[in-house]
């Protein structure tokens, strides 16, 4: 029973620890904001997956052309959409001033 | 040391409880420290619950008959290894382990992703934390595994028919696919709690589905092997509401993982995802409580059970707490895309998903209607067999054939003249595999033709794949057949680890289209030299034995078996009536199995009734390609390997997409 106790406490007291960590390690933060992404960055985000969406259907489009799991009609039929969609995706991720240089 | 077990119990549930209210704080008010601190709570509990989980199991190992659930579920005479599984044996163990799991899984998730998703995970944590603290509860204040008494000198013992290998498993492999279905809800949660509906929560979480969902799977099958060769009826589903418990989260889960996809590829059915996802979890929920309410037995016994009503409040709790949310964040999941054509992969995949889930609400209804019945009118109205047969071939069957068309059709759209070229090959095998069947007498069950003849549809699809996909990789790269075949493979594991999955639901299809369809089935009472035929099997009962062990009186009738005049040798069937202090004996049924492992056949004795003047009544089974089921399973697992086998070339785009952005996401 008094081992028990003293075991349980141990326990305790070593979650008290673990949970007051954080600030004992940082008593005194420079800043203690969480890192939650801009809109900026959420615009860019959305943007990513838009072109690693548009650039891995094109890749799957090429394979299974070349596999011979589609024929050529329905390759072209949505090859054209595809590369337009992906450089759609790549130019408006290109920083503005690159964008500017490049027209 | 039960004093030690209460109290690492009430650690996790205080510190499940703080991680809830500081991380939903440290959420709202964009506090890191706090976030941090209730991100360590969740992974105290997990510490605290680890302590709570090896006194019981001590216990076990100790005899300690002080604890009245040890006293309950073990005694002296009990084999080492299945005192452990003990552990789990009845409701106070069995939701100490879902806690363990939960605790283990949420801490590992957490921990993962503390880095590259801390945005999405601050919000996971009080979400994860809430479903902690509804089962730290039950444990704390409800159903205590750490209740004592005067210890007797020996326990109750485990019931006999779960001492056997695949029942120590079982409830493990579903508590691991239950319990894994809480962390992709737990995130899809998180996503909308704060507005992140991009599809990072999908990244973190695919392996866990994944996992979760191949625990559950394996849990059934081992379930099923178990059934089969120990509860003695001959068969290996019954469509009990314990098993169906499992299989509507695992068909939830399967939706998902089919639709999740289509958001990946084509950013469309943001709101459907997040639906099954939650619904999985719910039913998962809904599962455990079925098995340990008691409410499957009697609504009486679910108002007089402990726990019923907490986890019908919890269920209702996590319905009304998903349902608000995706309510809430609607607008975010509307998606820009739509579907181009109703005949594409994604359109494939969506009718896949309504069949499924139109599949699993039948299998709901089915486990809910006697329930329903006993509380509205008074009487229990049990949904039998042939309602779940009927849906099954309604549903799967469609099920099947789309499994062999997905997998050619192009995605957004398709055109006929493609589509008679790709479906040439496949097509032909499937009509002549059929036409040959029918030749053979297969026509006897209409059914049974169709799911064989789906089932070549779908394995010459999936071989068609298998070759092109290498002949294409050979001629890139010119590579030999073997290192081809390895590299597109290795190359596009979730595609192909896909396929592998794929086979062994055909294995599963046909095992139980041969074992159900087409089995043989006879009867009879025989005395010692009597013979019974079955098929083209003939038994003769030779005698009766009697031997007495250490934990059980075994008695044992002894058959000669002949195929075609050729003697196959002999086979046993019989009861154990085991040793066990109390009013009533436990006896097990003990079948007698010879599998023929050229066709995949089974030839199954039952010894139904063993008489005072040593006759028997047997009841034998001839159940043709029955083992292609237990086949399945190991390609199942082969191709779960295959599909969760870390990526480093897609760790590596992830990688890149989220440092473009800017973001602190995951890979995991």
């Amino acid at each position: 029973m008094t081992l028990a106790l003293v075991l349980g406490g141990l326990l305790a007291v070593a979650c008290v620890v673990l949970v007051s960590l954080p600030f004992l390690r940082d008593p005194d933060p420079a800043s203690d904001e969480l890192g939650a992404l801009t809109d900026e960055e959420r615009r860019r985000l959305g943007l990513a997956e838009e072109r690693d969406r548009a650039l891995a259907a094109l890749q799957e489009l090429e394979a299974d052309h070349r596999a011979g799991r589609i024929n050529d009609e329905d390759y072209r039929a949505s090859v054209g959409t595809l590369r337009r969609e992906a450089a759609a995706a790549l130019s408006a991720l290109r920083p503005s001033d690159e964008q500017g240089t490049a027209s | 040391m039960p004093e030690l077990g209460r109290a690492a119990l009430v650690v996790t549930l205080g510190l499940s409880a703080y991680a809830l209210v500081a991380g939903a704080a440290a959420a709202m008010l964009g506090r890191r420290r706090l976030a941090l601190s209730a991100r360590n709570a969740l992974i105290g509990a997990f510490a605290s619950t680890l302590v709570a989980s090896v006194v019981l199991a001590a216990a076990f190992v100790r005899d300690d008959f002080s604890f009245t659930y040890v006293a309950g579920h073990s005694n002296r005479s009990l084999g080492g290894i299945y005192k452990l599984s003990a552990f789990w044996g009845g409701q106070e163990g069995s939701l100490l382990l879902w806690l363990l799991i939960l605790t283990g899984y949420s801490a590992l998730a957490v921990w993962l992703n503390r880095r590259r998703a801390r945005d999405l995970v601050v919000w996971v944590v009080p979400v994860l934390a809430g479903i902690c603290v509804g089962f730290g509860w039950l444990l704390v204040a409800v159903a205590s595994p750490f209740v004592v008494q005067a210890a007797p000198l020996d326990g109750a013992g485990l019931n006999p028919s779960l001492q056997n290998p695949y029942m120590m498993s079982h409830p493990p492999f579903l508590y691991l696919g239950y319990v894994g279905l809480s962390v992709p809800f737990a995130f899809a949660m998180g996503a909308l709690l704060s507005g992140r509906t991009d599809e990072r929560w999908i990244v973190a979480t695919r392996r866990w589905t994944l996992l979760a969902w191949t625990a559950l799977g394996i849990g059934q099958l081992l379930g099923s092997h178990w059934a089969y060769v120990e509860v003695g009826w001959g068969g290996y589903y019954a469509w009990d509401p314990v098993e169906n418990a499992a299989l509507m989260p695992f068909l939830a889960a399967t939706a998902f993982l089919h639709s999740v996809m289509i958001q990946e590829k084509r950013g469309m059915l943001k709101v459907w995802n997040v639906v099954l996802v939650s619904l999985a979890f719910c039913l998962s929920l809904f599962g455990t409580f079925l098995t340990r309410s008691g409410v499957v037995n009697s609504i009486h016994s679910f108002t007089q059970s402990d726990i019923g009503p907490w986890f019908l409040a919890f269920i209702i709790l996590a319905v009304a707490f998903a349902t608000s949310l995706i309510l809430w964040r609607l607008p975010l999941l509307r998606s820009r895309t739509r579907l181009e054509s109703l005949v594409s992969r994604e359109a494939v995949f969506l009718y896949n998903n309504l069949l499924l889930i139109a599949l699993c609400l039948t299998i709901l209804w089915g486990v809910a209607w006697p329930i329903l019945s006993e509380a509205v009118r008074g009487q229990s109205v049990v949904v039998g067999r042939p309602y779940y047969d009927f849906f099954l071939r309604i549903f799967g069957l469609p099920l099947l054939f789309l499994m062999g068309v997905g997998p050619l059709i192009a995605w957004r759209r398709a055109s006929l003249r493609g589509l008679l070229r790709t479906f040439a090959w496949p097509g032909g095998v499937a009509l002549g595999t059929g036409v040959v069947l029918l030749a053979l007498g297969a026509g006897s069950s209409i059914p049974g033709l169709i799911a064989y003849t789906f089932s070549a549809f779908v394995l010459a699809t999936i071989t068609v794949e298998f070759v092109r996909g290498t002949r294409a990789r050979r001629a890139l790269s010119r590579e030999s057949w073997l290192v081809a075949f390895a590299s597109l493979v290795g190359r596009n594991r979730r595609r192909y680890g896909g396929y592998v999955v794929h086979a062994a639901v055909v294995l599963l299809a046909v095992g139980i289209a041969g074992s159900s369809a087409y089995d043989s089935v006879t009867e009879g009472k025989l005395s010692p030299g009597q013979s019974l035929a079955v098929a083209d099997y003939r038994l003769t009962y030779e005698k009766l034995s009697e031997r007495d062990t250490e934990h059980a009186t075994e008695v044992r009738a002894r058959v000669a078996v002949e195929r075609g005049g050729k003697d196959l040798g002999t086979l046993e069937a019989g009861k154990n009536s085991y040793k066990i202090a109390g009013p009533d004996p436990q006896v097990s049924s003990e079948v007698g199995i010879r599998t023929d492992y050229a066709t995949g056949e089974d030839l199954f004795v039952i010894a139904e009734q063993v008489n005072g003047d040593g006759s028997v009544y047997f009841r034998v089974f001839v159940k043709p390609l029955v083992n292609l089921i237990w086949l399945a399973g190991l390609v199942f697992l082969l191709g779960s390997v295959i599909t969760l086998w870390p990526d480093a070339r897609e760790e590596r785009r992830l990688a890149v997409r989220y440092d473009e952005a800017g973001s602190p996401a995951s890979s995991r």
